[in-house]
């Protein structure tokens, strides 16, 4: 059984912004832990030399040419903001007065 | 917020031992930005050079600028460091506006380029060794105006405004490994690594590196460990700070000063340091405390899985390799042989971070020690009265066209002196404030006996006495012509006229 606690998935829970009530911090808790357990039966056949894959397609070395291309304009860029004042987007700000 | 007391600088450095780090952001200048084809270019209206992968909209998908990936091989390289055969964007999570994402796509454990060091000169002359831990490539964030609350920072503000035409601009952090033994040395070592990286991107041709816009940014790590008897283990590393904001070559020089300073007191009275960010004020010279670290630096990094890996060819590589300008250590004993420089006179500029400039100014057209008489001179005394980085203030090209200017006879050294305020105050190029505000010298000889023969009349006792040999009685006429023509004319010229219009009375 896998080793997530309570206390990880109340810590992820804040880090991702998520409120959780306490019955869910437990189902979940459950969950991840056997999520886990799945995931961990890959290690037992992948052995050291069986590099992390990050990507299920074996390319590498994509890249764009250097060269300006279309851009939106401002009402578009702003079109889905929840608020902004004409040019830019208006966000609430996060940090309280300084102690 | 109380002002903190500081311990005397040597005072700290017989009870404390300065141990550094560094992390120096450089905006690559490349056409595009890092994972879009939006323009590389911010500064002008806002949210005017986005596309959708910018705002990390909905189906929008990172492409890598190969350009990029080819300018920080080269820095890589410049530093040192080895290349990685294969390396990985990661996505750093974090809850923040300046990147609309809510991550941003970063490099974690399998950085572009690790493991390289970087020759810096001290003041004395010295070279340390500063060693580089790694360097890698990320998108650069948008900015963000804090509107409301008293101080008009991040603390107290009512909301924010972002402007995005900056996020993902190309972005490489090259990070140190820790630096022992800069001792009081240490606020001079900052300031000639930033330098150096500056020189080194700037000799590249990949970053504009202009700090004062931004271009390099540095965050400056410091802690302080008791110094220990000999014979004794050495003290355990002390709790590091990380100062911020510090946007040019003279800050990072005083924040690391700064800090010791700081530290060393609360040390000494038996405090504990807190790890934290820390912000630096230029107006003010100080430190101020930021966010603590936190449950929010854990950025929960993982693979970008939009985005595959980079492994450059060998070829690739050594073909970059091939193309690297000198080291700076090089190029510094070349300059200072082209350009004749006693060590004194290379040291000031050196120190002064002004290489670049008067290399550009040189390149220009102006010769190497008029190119230093005005970067070294005028121009720091005046980016000093104003608490200004000397090469934010004005543009190598228009001091070569003062120094030209000089040269051709159309300006003395004290008219250029005024144009240059009046470049330095947005007037345009040199050419322009002269013809704006008609500085040229009087070099029609007319006006100039004119002047003469009204200032020779009015001191009839002078007149007589360099008629008797006594020539250098022709100052104070000299000086009275200079006053009529309100410092536009060649002082030298005037005494010839002078001389000529006195014999001939």
């Amino acid at each position: 059984m896998s080793e997530i606690t309570q206390e990880q998935v109340a810590h992820l829970a804040n880090l991702a912004r998520i409120a959780l009530t306490p019955d869910e911090i437990e189902s979940l808790t459950k969950e991840l832990g056997s999520i886990v357990d799945n995931v961990a039966k890959v290690s037992e056949v992948a052995t050291a030399d069986v590099p992390a894959t990050s990507h299920p397609i074996p390319l590498q070395n994509v890249y764009r040419d250097d060269v300006p291309g279309n851009t939106l304009t401002t009402e578009q860029a702003l079109a889905g903001a929840p608020d902004h004042d004409g040019s830019r987007f208006r966000v609430t700000a996060i940090l309280g007065e300084e102690q | 917020m109380a002002k903190a007391k500081l311990m005397d600088y040597d005072k700290a450095l017989e009870l404390f031992e300065p141990v550094l780090g560094f992390e120096v952001h450089v905006e690559l200048s490349t056409k595009t930005k890092m994972f879009s084809s939006a323009p590389n270019y911010f500064g002008g209206e806002p949210n005017t050079n986005i596309t959708p992968t910018c705002l990390g909209l909905p189906g929008s998908l990172p492409v890598v600028n190969g350009e990029a990936v080819r300018y920080s091989i080269s820095l890589g390289l410049a530093l040192g460091c080895q290349i990685a055969p294969s390396s990985r964007f990661a996505r750093k999570n974090y809850f923040y506006p300046d990147l609309a994402k809510n991550y941003q796509i970063s490099q974690f454990d399998e950085p572009i380029a690790f493991g390289g060091s970087v020759d810096v000169e001290l003041p004395d002359g010295r070279t340390f060794t500063v060693p580089i831990e790694r360097a890698h490539m990320e998108e650069d964030a948008g900015k963000l105006t804090h509107v409301g609350g008293s101080t008009g920072r991040i603390q107290g503000a009512e909301y924010s405004l972002v402007d995005y035409n900056r996020a993902g601009v190309p972005l490489v952090e090259i990070v140190t490994d820790i630096i022992y033994g800069a001792e009081k040395d240490a606020p001079e070592l900052a300031k000639a690594y930033v330098a150096t990286i500056r020189d080194i991107v700037v000799a590249l041709g990949i970053s504009d590196a202009k700090m004062e816009r931004g271009n390099l940014r540095c965050d400056a790590n410091i802690s302080l460990r008791p110094r220990t008897a000999p014979g004794e283990p050495p003290a355990k590393l002390g709790t590091r700070t990380e100062t911020k904001n510090v946007n040019s070559l003279r800050s990072v020089e005083r924040a690391i000063r700064y800090e010791i300073q700081r530290q060393a007191q609360i040390l000494a009275d038996g405090g504990t340091i807190t790890q934290e960010t820390r912000h630096w004020h230029e107006d003010t010279g100080t430190t101020s405390a930021g966010r603590p670290k936190s449950d929010a630096d854990d950025y929960r990094y993982f693979p970008e899985p939009d985005l595959l890996p980079v492994v450059p060819s060998p070829e690739l590589i050594e073909e970059l390799r091939a193309a690297l300008p000198e080291p700076p250590a090089a190029r510094r004993r070349r300059l200072k042989q082209e350009w004749g420089f006693t060590d004194l006179e290379f040291q000031d500029v050196q120190n002064a971070g002004l290489l670049v400039e008067v290399s550009e100014t040189v390149a220009a057209g102006a010769s190497p020690q008029a190119a230093r008489k005005w970067w070294s001179g005028e121009i720091s005394r005046i980016a000093n009265a104003r608490s200004a980085e000397a090469s934010s203030l004005v543009a190598p090209a228009d001091v070569a066209s003062l120094v030209a200017l000089i040269d051709s006879g159309a300006l003395n050294d004290r008219l250029a002196r005024q144009v240059l305020e009046g470049v330095i105050d947005g007037g345009g190029s040199p050419q322009e404030v002269v013809d704006a505000r008609g500085l040229a010298v009087v070099s029609d000889d007319g006006p100039l006996i004119a002047a003469i023969d009204e200032a020779l009349a009015a001191q009839p006792d002078v007149l007589a006495k360099i008629k008797d040999g006594k020539v250098q009685a022709a100052g104070a006429v000299i000086g009275a012509v200079m006053k009529a023509m309100k410092g536009q004319a060649d002082a030298a010229r005037v005494r010839e006229l002078v001389l000529e219009r006195a014999a001939a009375e």
